[in-house]
């Protein structure tokens, strides 16, 4: 079946958006769980008890990421040239952070040594908390336009600088994708262990969870303030061959207003990102953490909407020169590769979906202390 | 034009990521397997010591499998933040398999490694072998993928420049998915893999062979390793030769470089075995020749010649030239004037734009490059052939060691003789570390041997660089060496200690240290496959740690 090259276009947008979300509800929440692992385990069975509430899953929740990552080398190849060499210490200091999760479960239990796990410990905190801020931080520099340009030969050139990513807005979108994050985390914890953990991780679900939404309001109220959106101007056919210097971009203060007043139905997005963190908090409070856990997944979901929905079509705007910029029209694929990845997406991923299904449901149980203690030699 | 110590350094980290990432490849693709095997024994037997096998084997495997997972994260950033223009050029190819890699076969692999670890007490027998054949079905998958896409990078196929978009765009997926260069190296690498935990298994049985201690463990782990180690290192090496085959069929340079062969000779040529390669000089000193038989490996015929250096650097000359005028009419067309002509005077220089690009490294518009740029751009179009040719001997020459070793184990072992034989345990000790070696080796071969071009005759490594200066590379070079120690580290400390205490580390209480902890209480474990053998040898010889 041939389907339109335009529509692939916007499937393609649509599917790395799901895959992003994909990784922020599922490993995203294994980020939080590492990022809370210090604070909430007092005492090392406290700490494997948490550990081992993620231990069998984090890894394939991982791949949600790395699949992302292909997905983006694939479909949008400009966007990932540019975005990965151009935050190239960014991107480093979330990959070295990355490091520590894979060594850090599996290593941690197996010496019996206080300074061993409790550097272990410190390693799952920086492996959760540093790329669940650094994603954000570059999502709030996108949105605010990245300085690059392309040249005749689209070769990229990023001409800023790492300092100048920790910008102020960038810093609090970090800790909105840092809060929403811990916050699920937090949730999970509720709902996955016994007491006195989950009454602890109720307690951090709520205080997390009031932050994030009054960070996301400020963002949203600073965003439609005070960031410069961009506009397209003029530009080829949505189906034509891609090529990223044939349109016309302005900075329009109000660019990224304009899908949310013609489209007035996007306006859910933000809408779900408050209802579902608030609702989220709201059944944390009365001890309904499961539907609590899929309340702040569908938070997470509206957030990241929000900013993709504000942004369409552009991936990544350029502040310096804005004609540079990436759009999901102009940043794409051949027509083919589209197609082919477009059928491998609609065959695997439900099939992953299932198999992972599968794997929750054979190792869910709440994990207590006793449990760890008996089984000593397994456990993470 | 780019910095050249920057690429310089770019290359650096690419090689030491990488090859430092293989170090835990091979293992996991191997033993993924050999745990298939244990455990399915165990399901149809019920006899626990194959369990503990498992469980024990699977411990290492670990161990190994998690630097494996942190240094492959590396890889997937490295494209982009390193290698940008690269990733531009090539990312309509090259990145579906490794998209469609995720999809398929690491989310499989990925998902169900926990379920191998942790899921022992909470899934029927049959459901954890399930387990663990999904994980060695994953990463066999994965590493089909990334040879996919790696094959491409050696013989791009399948694919077509396109100066609209000013990459390369896919054809015929196809083409790439059975580009056969890609096919005969996943089983080639898959295979070594193999070899790898064969010998990684071997050895360590070994060693608690000749400590006499979990004899009934060591010789059904041993047993395992043989079988499997001699079927994987038959293919190898007999698919090592269809690699070689294939790569006198479509990668002219590397052969030539490989076997220092600077002039064409008549048919059938003869092998080098031993000579003292010098790009310099363009000859080889000292050489020490084989008659026929090269010509036999790479053509499989007595009249094919294979073609030398010298010969193929004057064709390269003529598509340097050619790359010139390619590289002349893309800059009119990408600046408006497309025009029939220019399309045509384009299409017809097109394949050799590559060749023109070489030129990209002295000078910013290759269309105008002196004769002496040009004389240089030939000399970088082969790569430096000493490195090449030693490190292939070295690989070919371990390859060989391990078919020797796998043979006598083998017999040995059929004979029920291999615990007497205490060289030739101490033999596969020692040669733990070979497959790694033939594995890098074998890497080197295939990557040094493949430069100038990071995609064959399409896209110089010196254009495909990100435009970083040195010093960004300087800094996070030093970090990754820096990380990378640590982690080894580390690793190596968790390998010895858990190799050190063997099944005891699983704590059944049946095993060599923890009866001797059991002061002299005879621990008679469950049934069958406690370990009788061990008793009294032990006594004398046993204390490991």
């Amino acid at each position: 079946m041939i389907i339109d090259y335009e529509v692939l276009k916007l499937i393609w947008w649509v599917l790395v958006g799901v895959l992003f979300i994909g990784f922020a509800v599922t490993d995203g929440m294994d980020m939080g769980v590492g990022t809370l692992l210090p604070f909430l385990g007092k005492g090392d069975d406290e700490r494997r008890v948490i550990i081992n509430t993620v231990g069998p899953h984090w890894d394939g929740n991982q791949v949600w990421l790395i699949t992302a990552g292909g997905a983006i080398f694939a479909a949008w190849p400009l966007v990932y040239a540019t975005a990965f060499s151009g935050f190239y210490f960014a991107m480093l200091l979330a990959l070295f952070a990355l490091f520590f999760r894979p060594v850090g479960f599996d290593y941690r239990s197996k010496i019996q040594n206080k300074t061993w796990r409790s550097a272990w410990d410190w390693g799952l905190f920086i492996g959760g908390a540093v790329p669940a801020l650094v994603f954000g931080i570059a999502f709030g520099n996108l949105l605010q336009g990245v300085p690059f340009h392309l040249d005749e030969l689209l070769r990229p050139y990023y001409t800023g600088s790492f300092f100048g990513l920790l910008n102020p807005f960038a810093l609090l979108a970090g800790l909105i994708s840092l809060g929403m994050l811990t916050m699920h985390g937090a949730i999970w914890l509720q709902l996955r262990t016994g007491e006195p953990i989950a009454t602890r991780a109720k307690h951090w679900a709520k205080i997390v969870g009031l932050a994030t939404i009054a960070a996301f309001a400020l963002a949203g109220i600073w965003l439609t303030l005070g960031v410069d959106g961009f506009k397209v101007v003029s530009m080829p056919p949505l189906d034509a061959i891609p090529n990223p210097l044939t349109k016309e971009v302005v900075v329009d203060p109000y660019g990224w207003l304009t899908n949310y007043r013609q489209y007035p139905w996007t306006l859910l997005f933000p809408i779900l990102g408050f209802a579902g963190l608030g609702l989220a908090i709201l059944l944390s409070m009365r001890d309904r953490a499961g539907l609590g856990l899929i309340m702040s997944g569908l938070g997470i979901t509206g957030i990241i909407m929000t900013a993709g929905a504000a942004m369409f079509p552009f991936i990544m705007p350029s502040s310096s020169n804005p004609n540079s910029s990436l759009i999901a029209w102009d940043a794409t694929s051949s027509h083919l590769t589209l197609t082919v990845m477009f059928w491998a997406a609609v065959i695997f991923i439900p099939i992953i979906l299932i198999y992972t299904t599968w794997t929750y449901a054979k190792m869910w149980r709440r994990v207590t202390v006793e449990e760890i203690q008996a089984q000593d030699t397994l456990a993470y | 034009m780019l910095d050249s110590a920057m690429v310089e350094l770019s290359r650096w980290q690419f090689a030491i990521t990488a090859m430092y990432h293989f170090l835990f490849v091979p293992l996991t693709l191997g033993l993924s397997w050999m745990l298939v095997i244990m455990e399915s024994v165990y399901v149809m037997t019920g006899r626990q010591i194959y369990k503990d096998m498992t469980k024990f084997w699977g411990k290492l495997f670990g161990i190994n499998f998690a630097l494996g997972v942190t240094t492959g994260l590396t890889m997937e950033f490295q494209f982009g933040t390193n290698w940008a223009y690269y990733s531009h050029y090539v990312g309509d190819v090259f990145g579906a398999p490794l998209a469609i890699e995720g999809l398929m076969a690491f989310f499989l692999e990925s998902t169900f490694i926990g379920l191998f670890f942790l899921g022992w007490e909470r899934l029927t027998k049959r459901q954890h072998l399930a387990v663990t054949f999904l994980v060695a079905v994953g990463s066999s998958l994965s590493a089909m993928w990334i040879l996919i896409a790696n094959g491409w990078m050696q013989h791009p196929v399948g694919s077509e420049f396109s100066f609209e978009t000013m990459r390369m765009e896919m054809v015929s997926f196809t083409e790439v998915l059975f580009n056969p260069v890609a096919q005969v190296k996943f089983v080639h690498t898959v295979a070594a893999g193999y070899v790898t935990a064969a010998m990684f298994v071997a050895g360590i049985s070994a060693y608690y062979m000749l400590k006499g201690r979990d004899l009934a463990f060591a010789k059904r782990s041993f047993s395992v390793a043989m079988g499997f180690g001699l079927a994987s290192i038959l293919s190898v090496i007999l698919l090592g030769d269809e690699s070689g085959y294939e790569v006198g069929d479509v990668q002219k340079v590397k052969l030539a470089a490989i076997e220092a062969e600077w002039h064409t000779e008549p048919a059938p040529a003869a092998f080098t075995a031993f000579g003292l390669p010098s790009n310099e000089d363009e000859e080889t000193h000292d050489a020490i020749k084989i008659p026929w038989l090269m010509g036999l490996i790479a053509t499989r015929s007595l009249n094919q010649e294979v073609t030398g250096l010298k010969e193929l650097m004057v064709d390269h000359e003529i598509r340097i030239r050619s790359g010139m005028i390619a590289y002349e009419y893309l800059q009119r067309l990408r600046t408006g004037q497309d025009t029939e002509g220019n399309r045509a005077m384009f299409k017809d220089h097109m394949d050799d734009l590559g060749y023109g690009l070489l030129l990209k490294a002295y000078i910013d518009n290759p269309a105008e490059a002196t004769e002496e740029q040009i004389q240089m751009a030939v000399k970088d179009s082969i790569p430096e052939v000493a490195p090449l040719f030693w490190t292939f001997r070295v690989m070919v020459a371990a390859g060989f060691w391990m078919l020797l070793l796998f043979v006598l184990g083998f017999y040995y072992n059929a004979k029920r003789q291999v615990q007497d034989k205490r060289w030739l345990l101490r033999a596969f000790l020692f040669s733990i570390p070979v497959p790694w070696i033939a594995a890098e080796t074998g890497w080197f071969v295939a990557e040094f041997g493949r430069q100038p071009w990071a995609i064959g005759e399409v896209l110089p490594t010196s254009v495909a660089a990100s435009s970083l200066a040195a010093n960004d590379l300087v800094i996070s070079l030093s970090a990754f060496i820096i990380f990378y120690t640590l982690l080894f580290l580390i690793e190596m400390y968790l390998m010895f200690k858990f190799g050190r205490q063997g099944p005891s580390s699983l704590h059944t209480g049946k095993y060599h240290f923890e009866k001797q902890q059991a002061s002299k209480t005879e621990t008679d474990a469950t049934g069958a496959g406690a370990p009788s053998a061990s008793a009294p040898a032990s006594r004398h010889l046993g204390d490991g740690s």
